[in-house]
């Protein structure tokens, strides 16, 4: 079975992930450090979550002693995607990748590992899976820890433009694919413009964000599915070969 | 600085045991390629349409001021369209914003 399964290739593609990373954890430290949480603790908090919108919608609850199943339900709501992420990867992950490897990969499912591993020709390996996680990991606790420590002596104007960084990220994923792909293409602005629906109807507004993602993306991945689906990958290989 | 309030570690586990769980469990059960052209189809969807829900309109709020957002918003954009290594889109959004807010700050002109 060819796969791509080399760990130094996998580092290479999470480097500029951790760079990423590190400014967007960095400005989650300045926000944690500001809600009342210790350096240890929004420390701890990247390197256990690993999650941006989760880790953020936790800080509120955490600082004002909210109840356990609160956060437990934000989270389930907000990180539901990664199921689908998870599921979604299985299918891109080559035979090298055994049992025992899906309990620690699994842990590092963000949407930008995700995106990089399932956008990979051949099917990816555990070589390059753990190659590809590392950095990532040390970026997002470490910028976490540098945030929290010096966000208080940088200025508000910087602090204010890392707010950008992560949604740049984002565009910077998915914005090639749209390029190539027309039905991405559309589905993207069917997504953005549900979404904006949710935003600006005043109906609408008080569904709570995670549930909107969730609404959203199986809305417009759904109703793409149906009308455009993507062709199936072994008639590919018959036509090609 | 190193301190830790007792329940804290409770809210750790909580958050990240569900988050955990959410990405582990689908990972793990699911290991057999999936057959369905519309499930596969949805899966293949599915990311960049979480991503861009994220993204609009958050984004627009996301810095200190609508309008360095926007201002960080073309720059994405227009260096994404140039298929730029995700961190120097990153950078480069962050450097346009920071450059936007100075300008609104420090130049006394009513920008709305």
């Amino acid at each position: 079975m060819k796969e791509n399964n080399n760990f130094r290739m996998g580092l290479r593609d999470g480097l500029p992930i951790c760079l990423g990373y590190f400014s967007v954890s960095f400005a989650f430290g300045i926000m944690a450090v500001s809600s009342g949480l210790s350096v240890a603790e929004a420390v701890l908090i990247s390197l256990f979550n690993l999650t941006s919108a989760g880790q953020l919608a936790a800080l509120p609850i955490i600082a004002s002693a909210g109840s356990l199943i609160e956060l437990a339900l934000t989270q389930l709501i907000i990180n539901l995607r990664y199921s689908l992420m998870s599921v979604s990867l299985s299918q891109r992950m080559s035979d090298s990748v055994r049992l025992g490897d899906r309990f620690a990969v699994s842990f590092a499912n963000t949407d930008e590992i995700f995106a990089i591993a399932v956008s990979k020709e051949l099917p990816v390996g555990r070589k390059y899976l753990y190659g590809l996680m590392i950095l990532p990991i040390v970026g997002w606790s470490g910028g976490t820890l540098f945030g929290a420590i010096a966000g208080n002596l940088l200025h508000e104007l910087i602090v204010s433009a890392l707010g950008i960084a992560i949604y740049a990220m984002f565009i910077a994923i998915v914005v090639p694919v749209v390029r190539t792909d027309k039905n991405t293409a559309l589905c993207v602005l069917l997504s953005v413009a549900l979404s904006c629906l949710f935003a600006f109807l005043p109906a609408l507004r008080a569904v709570p964000s995670g549930f909107v993602i969730i609404i959203c993306a199986v809305v417009a991945s759904a109703l793409f599915a149906f009308l455009c689906p993507v062709p199936d990958e072994r008639e590919e290989v018959a036509e090609n070969a | 600085m190193l301190n830790f309030t007792p329940s804290f570690f409770l809210y750790l586990l909580v958050m990240a045991g569900v988050t955990y769980l959410v990405r582990m469990l689908p990972m793990v059960l699911f290991r057999r390629k999936i057959e369905n052209r519309y499930i596969r189809s949805f899966l293949y969807y599915m990311p960049y349409s979480v991503l861009s829900v994220m993204t609009v309109p958050a984004i627009f709020y996301s810095t200190g001021h609508i309008t360095s957002a926007a201002v960080g918003f073309l720059a994405a954009l227009i260096l994404a369209l140039k298929r730029k290594s995700l961190i120097t889109v990153a950078a480069f959004a962050a450097i346009a914003v920071l450059l936007a807010e100075i300008a609104i700050v420090y130049i006394p002109v009513a920008i709305i």
